[in-house]
């Protein structure tokens, strides 16, 4: 024990000395988390609306009437055929057409169906995929007032998302990113470098031949990133409570102790590339382009996976960071206990016996 | 020489990386408070065998003991009973000439108190006086190995074992090099060295000559010189490794 504290003081100097690195282990979140609240905003504002009211019923007219009331959303034209809809993009005036079949009303009660059609601005696909689920969502909201229940209009989906979002605050979905990409930067990035550091420089040899066994080493090294990342953690949540007014509905000790989880992932991730890799570059490498920018594009952080086709949504079951953002999401934003996020838990637990077991492997294959 | 106590035995050492014979069946001792130098080309495979004796190897088959410890059961107590300096690594190059002897005192399981008591000594006999706060990487290259080879053997160890130690430095500082392996030979520890230099061979009380893996040639120098017929370490060398050049 004396041992590894006199090792993890060395750790302790090596961080210290480094001024890069205590900037990528403290300024890197606050940059970030300010990044992606105050300039990277994914919020909806402004929906310049084209209506095309083929109907023009009691029942259309209160759900424009009920669009038109949101803040969201202004009513910009109104539109009589579909080159005029075609017109209205192409000048820039809507972004976002509605457009009410032949007898609404009339189809709604006797048939018990109607259509709605709605027409978006595909080149801006996440602005266009928040306002179709959020005109669905006032539709939806009519109906559950005005209509009996048995009357649906099926083309309606429900939107979970909303349910928990209803502003649809940005700061919702890319909080539990950022800590989750942050915990892999420090964790994952700077133990294999640190690591393949001791290779590169030959200083490995010398630890493994003194009386510390390979666990001590490997322990030593990576205790002082743990503590690191924990304070990390609880700085982006003081961050995005007091800045953005995220709420935090479930267990803080259960969000700690899953971050905790995830950690203890990303840093056996980081033995298991330093045991690949022969030096730092190599290292750096693996880590960025091998599993941080992966991590950022599949763990739907900044695309939903629900977008994705096939083969990238089954990829993105491998990326240890798409289960920890719904843990966190379910806990600060849902409220969820250990219940509710237990399978994400125990896949997080899975991947980090797997590396574990194989950098322990690894590990031992080199000494032969 | 012979009755002497051996400190490091070797049987039938052998090790294979795949098709590669790196170690053929080394059989050798060395004796307490010797300097051993351990002398062959570059790919001879002594490098391997000196990692082996580490622990840092395991050996494919052959009997080793070092400091009375079997190497096959007892890597542990090797361990605490050597010490190594690698060529390629000296000290933390971030940290101080203080912050590296703690370091390696605390890995090495010692005493805050004994720590302090040692530096003071240690110091005095590298001749470093002043230069304990300095960051390692401010310090030319010989008094960087001279600290290096006086943090491997800080914890009294009964072997050290130097690999290629003074690749690099000028022979003036090589010189004092060899007068600090004297010093701690003198004091009982058994040194085990690789060299490249063959004036450096000249300086050990013994030295084996490794080639192709095998063990060649094992001797006091002034036996070997005698026995080849030659004046100096390095004809002995180039007359078993490179017969044709002579």
């Amino acid at each position: 024990m004396k041992r590894m504290m006199g090792f993890i003081m060395k750790e302790i100097l090596h961080i210290v000395r480094d001024y890069r690195t205590i900037i990528i282990v403290f300024a890197l979140p606050t940059i970030q988390i300010l990044l992606f609240g105050l300039v990277v905003s994914m919020d909806i504002k402004n929906i310049h609306v084209g209506v095309m009211d083929n109907s023009k019923d009691d029942v259309t007219r209160a759900i424009v009437q009920k669009i038109a009331a949101t803040e969201r959303f202004k009513i910009s034209e109104v539109l009589y055929s579909s080159e005029d809809i075609d017109r209205a993009f192409k000048e820039g005036n809507i972004n976002c057409a509605i457009i009410f079949e032949n007898n609404f009303a009339r189809k709604l009660k006797n048939e018990k169906k109607a259509e709605i059609g709605l027409i978006l601005d595909g080149s801006e696909p996440n602005t266009a995929n928040l306002t179709a689920n959020y005109t669905m969502s006032i539709v939806r909201k009519y109906q559950e007032e005005n209509i009996p229940i048995d009357l649906k209009i099926t083309q309606v989906k429900p939107q979970i998302l909303m349910h928990y979002n209803p502003q649809l605050k940005s700061a919702y979905m890319f909080v539990p990113g950022v800590i989750a990409l942050i915990l892999l930067m420090i964790c994952v990035l700077m133990t294999s470098v640190s690591i393949t550091r001791e290779k590169e420089f030959g200083s490995m040899e010398v630890l493994l031949v003194s009386p510390l066994r390979p666990i001590q080493i490997i322990l030593g090294k990576v205790a002082p990133y743990l503590f690191l990342s924990i304070i990390d953690v609880v700085i982006i949540l003081l961050m995005s409570y007091f800045i953005f007014d995220l709420p935090m509905k479930g267990s803080i000790v259960l969000l700690l102790l899953e971050s905790c989880l995830f950690i203890t992932l990303a840093l056996s991730l980081g033995i298991f590339i330093s045991t690949i890799a022969t030096n730092m570059q190599q290292a750096m490498f693996i880590s960025l382009i091998g599993l941080l920018m992966p991590s950022m594009i599949l763990s739907g952080f900044m695309i939903p996976i629900e977008n994705m086709p096939d083969i990238y949504h089954y990829i993105s079951l491998i990326m240890p960071s798409r289960w920890f953002i719904v843990i966190i999401k379910n806990i600060m934003i849902k409220g969820a206990g250990f219940w509710a996020v237990q399978v994400e838990t125990y896949v997080l637990l899975g991947m980090t016996i797997f590396f574990i077991a194989l950098s322990a492997k690894r590990f031992k294959i080199r000494l032969d | 020489m012979e009755n002497r106590q051996k400190i490091i035995e070797v049987t039938n050492l052998v090790k294979r990386f795949g098709d590669f014979v790196a170690n053929d069946n080394l059989t050798f001792d060395v004796y307490e408070g010797e300097v051993f130098g351990f002398l062959g080309a570059n790919g001879a495979g002594k490098t391997t065998a000196m990692r082996i004796l580490c622990g840092l190897l395991h050996p494919t088959s052959g009997k080793i003991l070092v400091a009375g410890w079997d190497a096959a059961t007892h890597p542990e107590d090797i361990k605490k009973n050597i010490g190594y300096m690698s060529q390629k690594f000296s000290l933390y190059e971030d940290m101080t000439v203080i912050e590296n002897i703690r370091f390696y005192g605390g890995i090495y399981g010692l005493s805050r108190t004994e720590v302090k008591s040692k530096i003071k000594e240690m110091i005095e006999k590298v001749g470093i006086g002043g230069l304990e706060n300095k960051l390692i990487r401010e310090l030319p290259i010989g008094w960087k190995q001279k600290l290096a080879f006086a943090v491997a053997i800080f914890h009294d160890p009964k072997i050290v074992f130097l690999d290629e130690p003074t690749g690099g430095v000028d022979p003036f500082t090589r010189r004092q090099f060899w007068g600090m392996i004297y010093d701690a030979a003198k004091s009982g520890i058994t040194v085990f060295v690789t060299t490249h230099y063959m004036d450096e061979a000249e300086y050990c009380d013994r030295v084996s000559i490794m080639d192709n893996g095998k063990i060649v040639a094992l001797d006091t120098p002034a036996n070997l010189k005698k026995q080849f017929a030659v004046a100096s370490m390095n004809d002995v060398f180039i007359k078993i490794v490179r017969p044709e050049l002579l």
